[in-house]
């Protein structure tokens, strides 16, 4: 048990890692489904270990939300290249003070 | 159990080489692998559901996504893993193992009670247990995750939307653009060679030769030039090198 | 009739209103308006005058409400106007005079292109002058006393192209500010402790309360009454205010405006009947004006200055009756209504002078006009009898009297008065000698003609005024008629007997006429000499004895530090206080403003080093 859930952690702060050091917004994005993946793992372990369907239904709609979000910020990166015909984060700057 | 440790350490490798690939297609296949360990484990666990959703929503149409989304704007780049911002990687370092360590030892902190198992509750079938708990305890957001999965798809749509600016290109505007381009810069109206065809090679990077000799290289696909994968007569292997030779030598003789 | 008071002030000030709402289509006759609004109100208060005339003693006192001005649950003022004896008499003055100085002004300011406000400034005064004198309400007065104050501010600046006009201006109008918060809290002090304002009823009341109360109150009136009246020591403005045009100067700064001080003390007899104290600082007051005016009056060169010091001079006499109490308040009216005849006679004979001489003021640049300017030379030789005391003249009944009740009261005030009768014989008469008299020292291209007769007539009738005025102590008819308001007066043992005392007074204003005959009698050099070559009292005489600068070390000098202080504090303390404050706070702000990089990657370190930092907190809790 605690194994799956110590891969988790694993997996969710490699996510979280790429997120900071990685450029390019799609590998940015995919860290994030990375971070996600990784909690979901989690929700079916405990699932299992607390001997019900609750977590595992959590981790169906965490990928329910995952598709959507993954469909919209797939359409943001595609407008923000065509605009700036680039897919780096930092360039997306303008708001700084 | 021996699934889980051979399986584990390649999913950690997998998602450590989405930290370092240098080309974004890397990365994505890296997270491909992650994602079919992951369904592998959810199989392991007694949640075959998950495990079907898994391949099929994420590694069938997600990833697949990524790859499109990667095809229209950044397949013939590789990034630049040099950081720009200042103690950023350093940071991002120390946070990270803070994390893991921190939540490690969480983990034995939390996961005391020894492990119920899904027997009971898979007693009918994994399916219909899902089924029975969306559509009565977690009726309402399975409902809102409708209305979200049409927000999404009309979000998709208005962002990815264009308005045109400027009348519709027909055939008949390239062609007057190609006639202009003739009169003005001798630019050949027609289509541009296919590649290898005159040249004895079918293969999609070795450019066409001309009827002089001189390799065509506009017939070399865009995308294959962007990437520098476009092989010159210098790569062509020795042999038809030599074959070369010869028949420049036969056009070379009776001049 | 009576009741119709407040018409007196409405048509007046209907008459400013007209004039200056009319504006420049009323410039043809505009003056004639103001001049008739003068006249009528002339006309009404005469017939009031006779009707008060023919009513029994006890009888004559009238007062009408027009309407409440305040009302509050603890505070009640009406808009009541009072007809008596005493008013009545300065309705008569200020309508009288001022309708002949209208008449005046007509051919005065005939070629001045802002005429028409000239006389609806006039007719403001008026109005406010009426006001005053009719009040029934010490809140009314004062709104009549700023009233005047404004029309004085006006007027003085009304040449306001000239820098030195609109400083004497402001400065008027500035040193009777003084004197006004002295009657605000007068009023203030009334209603807290009569709970009203009315006259009546404070002056019926005021026995009522402590002495230390009245004297309170008294001393804040004179000190009003100073600030108007231009007694020591805020005296300073009277002779910057000669910058006004001279009917200005005559009707407002030296017959009527000005003795609004000694009406005021009179009616107040209430109040200074229950303080001895309050009118010995009345007499010592009047006192030192009716010297210290004497003085510059013979030290000036400037005819209206020298006018202006007489008029200091005279109000100083007539300060020094109302401080005698009921004795001396029916004198004071009297000399008030003397001087009022002969000072707005000479005043206008004055600018009659100025008028055929250029508009010079420098008596030094006049000499021999009795020539050119027959009856101005008349006229003013009236006035100038009149005030100096020649027997029979009203200036001789009416300043004899003061004297005699002065001596009568204390032997050295009385002394005070008689030299400075002497003083005001020697300047009046270096006046004449140096305007009438001597040699011509007329300035190139100066050729002195006589002013037309809408001048010339009101000269002539204030002329007789100022000869005929004693005529109202015939039989004591003035104290007599005085009497329901001043108070009995008592009769005091005099030192001497009348006749010597009358003798000792015109033996003293015949040295101070020979004296200045002698020393003027020709050879008044055309530029005046040097401050350095003229005595210390000349000297002190031309700067008015220092008072400005007695007033700009004591008052302007600290008030101006304590200003730049003020603003020193302003600008370093309070906005240093609050600018700093911002200033902080933005540099603050730029400091934070290096943590918003805008880098999406930034913001992501901190969320996850945020989710960090609950997971450790989680846990020590936890654990803890």
């Amino acid at each position: 048990m605690t194994e799956y859930i110590t891969l988790s952690f694993l997996l969710f702060t490699i996510g979280a890692v790429g997120v900071l050091v990685r450029r390019n917004a799609i590998v940015v994005f995919m860290c994030v489904e990375l971070m996600l993946n990784a909690t979901n793992l989690a929700f079916v372990s405990f699932a299992r270990q607390h001997g019900n369907l609750d977590g595992q239904t959590a981790a169906f709609f965490v990928m329910v939300v995952a598709a959507a979000e993954v469909v919209i910020g797939l359409a943001i990166i595609v407008s923000i290249y065509r605009t700036r015909r680039s897919a780096s984060v930092d360039e997306a700057n303008l708001l700084k003070a | 159990m021996t699934t889980f440790w051979v399986l584990a350490p390649l999913m950690v490798l997998a998602a450590l080489g989405l930290l370092f690939a240098k080309k974004a297609v890397h990365a994505a296949l890296c997270l491909a692998v992650v994602m079919i360990g992951l369904a592998v484990m959810y199989a392991l666990q007694d949640a075959p559901f998950l495990f079907a959703v898994q391949i099929i929503v994420y590694t069938g149409a997600i990833m697949m996504l990524f790859l499109f989304v990667l095809m229209l704007i950044g397949v013939d780049r590789t990034d630049s893993l040099v950081e720009t911002i200042k103690g950023q990687r350093l940071a991002a370092a120390v946070v990270g193992v803070l994390f893991a360590v921190t939540m490690s030892v969480a983990v034995g902190q939390v996961v005391v009670s020894s492990t119920v198992g899904l027997e009971e509750a898979n007693a009918d079938g994994n399916v219909e247990g899902l089924a029975a708990l969306l559509f009565t305890r977690y009726v309402v957001a399975f409902e809102f995750t409708a209305a979200l999965m049409i927000t999404a798809v009309l979000g998709a749509m208005v962002l990815a939307h264009r308005e045109r600016l400027s009348p519709r290109r027909t055939q008949i505007d390239v062609q007057r653009q190609r006639m202009r381009e003739y009169a003005e810069t001798g630019r050949h109206p027609g289509n541009p060679p296919t590649p290898g065809v005159f040249a004895r090679h079918n293969g999609v990077d070795v450019p066409a030769l001309l009827p002089d000799g001189s390799p065509a290289e506009e017939s070399v696909p865009d995308s294959l030039r962007k990437r520098g994968q476009e092989r010159t007569d210098v790569d062509i292997s020795a042999a038809q090198r030599r074959a070369k030779e010869i028949e420049r030598g036969d056009e070379e003789d009776p001049s | 009739m009576l009741e119709l008071s407040w018409l007196l002030i409405a048509i007046p000030l209907a008459g400013a209103a007209l004039l200056l709402l009319w504006g420049q289509r009323s410039d043809a006759f505009g003056h004639l308006i103001a001049t008739a609004a003068s006249a009528a109100a002339f006309v009404l208060g005469l017939v009031m005058f006779v009707e008060l005339l023919g009513r029994e003693a006890d009888d004559r006192s009238v007062t009408s409400t027009l309407g409440t001005w305040i009302e509050t649950a603890r505070f009640h003022v009406e808009f009541a106007f009072t007809v008596d004896q005493l008013s009545s008499l300065f309705v008569l003055l200020i309508t009288g005079v001022g309708t002949l100085i209208h008449v005046y002004s007509i051919g005065y300011m005939a070629h001045d292109e802002r005429r028409r406000r000239f006389f609806a400034y006039l007719n403001l005064f008026v109005a406010a002058m009426l006001t005053l004198v009719l009040a029934a309400d010490y809140l009314v007065l004062f709104l009549g006393w700023e009233g005047v104050g404004l029309a004085s501010y006006l007027l003085i600046g009304f040449w306001q192209h000239k820098p030195s006009a609109a400083a004497a201006a402001n400065k008027a109008f500035i040193m009777n500010r003084i004197g006004d918060v002295g009657m605000v809290i007068a009023i203030m002090t009334m209603f807290a402790t009569f709970g009203t304002t009315s006259i009546a009823a404070v002056n019926g009341a005021v026995g009522d309360v402590s002495a230390t109360t009245a004297t309170a109150l008294g001393l804040l009136l004179l000190l009003g009454a100073c600030g108007k009246s231009a007694q020591v020591p805020l005296q300073a403005w009277l002779l910057d205010a000669m910058e006004g045009p001279t009917p200005v100067s005559a009707l407002i700064h030296a017959a009527t405006m000005v003795t609004a001080g000694v009406y005021l003390v009179v009616r107040s007899a209430g109040i200074y009947d229950a303080s001895e104290v309050a009118r010995t600082f009345v007499i010592v007051v009047g006192l030192v004006t009716l010297l210290v005016g004497a003085w510059i009056g013979c030290a000036k060169d400037d005819i209206k200055k020298v006018l202006a010091g007489s008029t200091m001079s005279q109000i100083g006499y007539m300060m020094l009756a109302a401080g005698l109490g009921p004795a001396g308040y029916a004198f004071a009216i009297f000399h008030l209504l003397t001087h009022g005849f002969f000072k707005a006679n000479m005043f206008l004979g004055a600018g009659s002078v100025m008028h055929a001489m250029d508009d010079d003021v420098d008596m030094r640049h006049y000499g021999a006009l009795r020539r050119a300017m027959p009856i101005t030379f008349a006229t003013f030789g009236l006035g100038y009898l009149a005030i100096i005391g020649f027997p029979g003249m009203s200036g001789f009944f009416s300043k004899d009297k003061i004297i005699e009740a002065a001596l009568a009261h204390n032997l050295w005030i009385g002394l005070g008065a008689m030299i400075g009768a002497a003083i005001t014989a020697f300047y009046m008469t270096r006046l004449m000698m140096m305007t009438f008299f001597g040699e011509r020292r007329w300035r190139d291209r100066v050729h002195p003609h006589e002013s037309p007769s809408v001048m010339t007539v009101p000269l002539i009738v204030l002329a007789a005024l100022s000869v005929l005025g004693g005529a109202l102590y015939l039989g004591n008819w003035i104290g007599d008629w005085l009497e329901p308001v001043a108070g009995h007066a008592e009769h005091h043992e005099l030192p001497a007997p009348v006749i010597v005392i009358q003798l000792a007074v015109v033996a003293l204003v015949a040295a101070g006429v020979a004296l200045a005959v002698w020393l003027f009698r020709s050879d008044v050099p055309d530029t005046a000499p040097a401050d350095t070559d003229v005595s210390i009292l000349t000297r002190a005489g031309r700067h008015e004895i220092y008072t400005n600068e007695v007033n700009g070390v004591l008052a302007v000098f600290p008030v101006r530090y304590l200003t730049r202080f003020l603003v020193w504090l302003d600008a370093r303390g309070i906005d240093g206080l609050v600018t700093g404050t911002a200033d902080r706070i933005g540099e603050a702000s730029q400091g934070l403003r290096a943590t918003q990089t805008g880098y999406v990657r930034s913001y992501a370190l901190g969320i996850f080093g945020g989710a960090l930092v609950v997971v450790l907190g989680l846990l020590a809790v936890t654990l803890g």
